[in-house]
């Protein structure tokens, strides 16, 4: 099958250099200087001082950026577990249903929209003067404002909307592709409903749902849009933090730094999980 | 045989969870399809009206040229991508040389690192090579992010392709160029152009990685979007958010065949 096994070929590097190049121009070597200028002293006005330093990893032991790194973490777990809880059933009609590209259609629509329309149509529900607020005040309800907005709820409730469909798409073509007769057989030897989907099927779409857990989770934990515009003082995360010492206190290595550790945490959470059994020769053979 | 799973039955808890689901995603956008024709500013129903359309189609001149400069990063960006990702997905399928894991490593990377991390770290080599944020540093940057989709989609395709055909077409004589023009190009087609699709609803899409790399005089859509959400909400979003919902409706709508296999490549 594959050309010329061995042999160096001029028309291999022809193919694959021109990407081989980009790639190399504009990621490999500006995560390169990210990995370098982590190690730097902080130049005056922006920029480095060629010193080797630690200082910019001691800053982030810093308690007020440890209670974010943690804040991050917590809010990821749990916007990445509704997420999964909600995509999974969800996922699972769509892929028993006879409606299924009406469904898909459905699901894309949202995740086409531009992301920041999306963001805008909550701070309009979710506002003081938003639409909830507004309707609940009109029945009667309440007679204040509900704080919905600018903390860690609203944080949360939009990063599950934004990443919903990337949990159900996954799933939807995993529980798409099981051959649905082996529940039946499951439960002809007399195994209970729930118990059938646990046992049988579970084991069998789990690629489907490391899949959706890595295209969940990595982004939230990534997130920066979603907690500058609907987050607070008490709800920024790590995203917020590199932008802020870049921008504002023109700190390079700090961001550096912590652009290093959010990639570290990233590539070591998708180790782990493509670690998990047949799957990394699984995804080798996809790769190479 | 009786399937127990087969069942017709519409009400159940799963189905319960898609409906809830499926309202939770629309609801939002609903409003704001509702609020664009809302003649006052605030979340308070003053009558219909079509003011924000009119102040979108004649006093936005910023969005136009916003919208314009989108799609021209949008277009530049994916051929880019597409091109260097089918060739490399040639070379790297077909052939075994060195540095073949390498290239293919530094391609996926971008796609499992969050954004903020490709955006600041294309910012600081920017700024360290001295390189003025605009136009250019914004299409290398999606270019940059497009690549790891456009190679895994036409790599995909490669996988189907059967290569007896290039043997084949070798035996009757035919050079690298035509094998590639005539046999390689037109059977992986479709995995181009799903390629080349993929990489421009990302790139119009794109606002983190943009934020970073853009300089005076470039703002895209999302980042004028973003402008406006910031520095005062205008209804004039609203009325935007309807036109671009109903653009990815169509979107969706012409590739509604194509939408399993996309779900799948998510």
């Amino acid at each position: 099958m594959k050309r010329d096994k061995k042999r160096i070929n001029v028309r291999a590097y022809l193919y694959s250099l021109p990407m081989g190049i980009w790639v190399t121009l504009f990621f490999a070597i500006p995560i390169a200087i990210i990995l370098i200028y982590s190690f730097l002293e902080k130049g005056l006005y922006g920029g480095v001082e060629w010193r080797a330093s630690l200082a910019a990893y001691k800053a982030i032991l810093n308690p007020n950026f440890l209670i974010v790194i943690w804040r991050t973490v917590y809010i990821s777990v749990i916007a990445t577990a509704i997420c999964l809880l909600l995509s999974f059933p969800a996922s699972y009609a769509m892929a028993r249903s006879r409606h299924q590209t009406l469904f898909l259609f459905l699901i894309i629509i949202p995740f086409w929209t531009n992301s920041l329309i999306r963001v805008y149509a909550w701070i309009n529900l979710l506002s003081t003067e938003g639409l909830i607020n507004n309707v609940l005040i009109k029945l009667g309800i309440i007679s204040e404002p509900i704080p919905m907005i600018y903390n860690l709820f609203s944080v949360i409730l939009v990063l599950v909307y934004m990443y919903l469909p990337f949990a159900i798409l996954p799933l939807f073509t995993a529980i798409d592709r099981f051959d649905f007769s082996l529940l039946d057989a499951a439960r002809d030897l007399g195994c209970g409903r729930l118990r059938a989907i646990i046992l049988v099927m579970f084991p069998a779409i789990r690629s489907g749902f490391f899949n959706a857990l890595i295209f969940t989770l990595i982004p939230i934990f990534g997130a920066y849009t979603v907690p500058l515009l609907v987050g607070g003082m008490g709800s920024t995360m790590v995203g917020n933090i590199i932008v802020d010492q870049v921008q504002k206190t023109r700190n390079w290595p700090l961001a550096s730094a912590f652009s290093v550790i959010l990639t570290l945490i990233s590539m070591i959470g998708v180790m782990a999980m493509l670690g998990s059994g047949k799957k990394k020769e699984e995804m080798n053979e996809k790769l190479l | 045989m009786r399937s127990y799973y087969k069942e017709k039955r519409s009400f159940s808890f799963s189905n319960l969870c898609l409906f809830f689901v499926l309202l939770f995603l629309f609801l939002p956008l609903i409003v704001v399809i509702v609020y664009s024709f809302n003649s006052g500013r605030a979340m308070v129903w003053q009558g219909f009206s079509l003011n924000w359309y009119r102040e979108l189609f004649t006093s936005s001149v910023g969005l136009w040229k916003a919208l314009w400069n989108s799609i021209i990063i949008a277009i530049t960006s994916s051929i880019t991508a597409t091109i260097l990702g089918t060739a490399a997905s040639i070379g790297i399928k077909w052939y075994r040389f060195k540095g073949r894991t390498y290239i293919t490593v530094a391609t996926y990377l971008p796609m499992i690192l969050p954004d903020v991390i490709i955006g600041i770290s294309m910012l600081i080599f920017f700024s360290s090579v001295n390189l003025p944020l605009g136009m250019f540093t914004i299409y290398a940057s999606h270019t940059t992010f497009n690549l790891p989709f456009t190679f895994l989609l036409v790599s995909s395709r490669l996988d189907e392709f059967d290569y007896s055909t290039i043997e084949a077409a070798r035996d009757l004589g035919a050079r690298e160029y035509d094998t590639m023009v005539r046999v390689v190009i037109p059977s992986i087609f479709p995995g181009i152009l799903s390629a080349f699709l993929m990489a421009l609803t990302m790139s119009i899409e794109d606002f983190v990685i943009t934020f970073f790399v853009s300089g005076p005089g470039s703002t895209t859509l999302p980042l004028y979007v973003y402008s406006s959400i910031r520095y005062g909400v205008s209804p004039v979003i609203n009325a935007l958010s309807l036109i671009l919902i109903l653009l990815s409706m169509a979107i969706a709508f012409t590739f509604r065949r194509f939408l399993k296999s996309f779900a799948a490549s998510a």
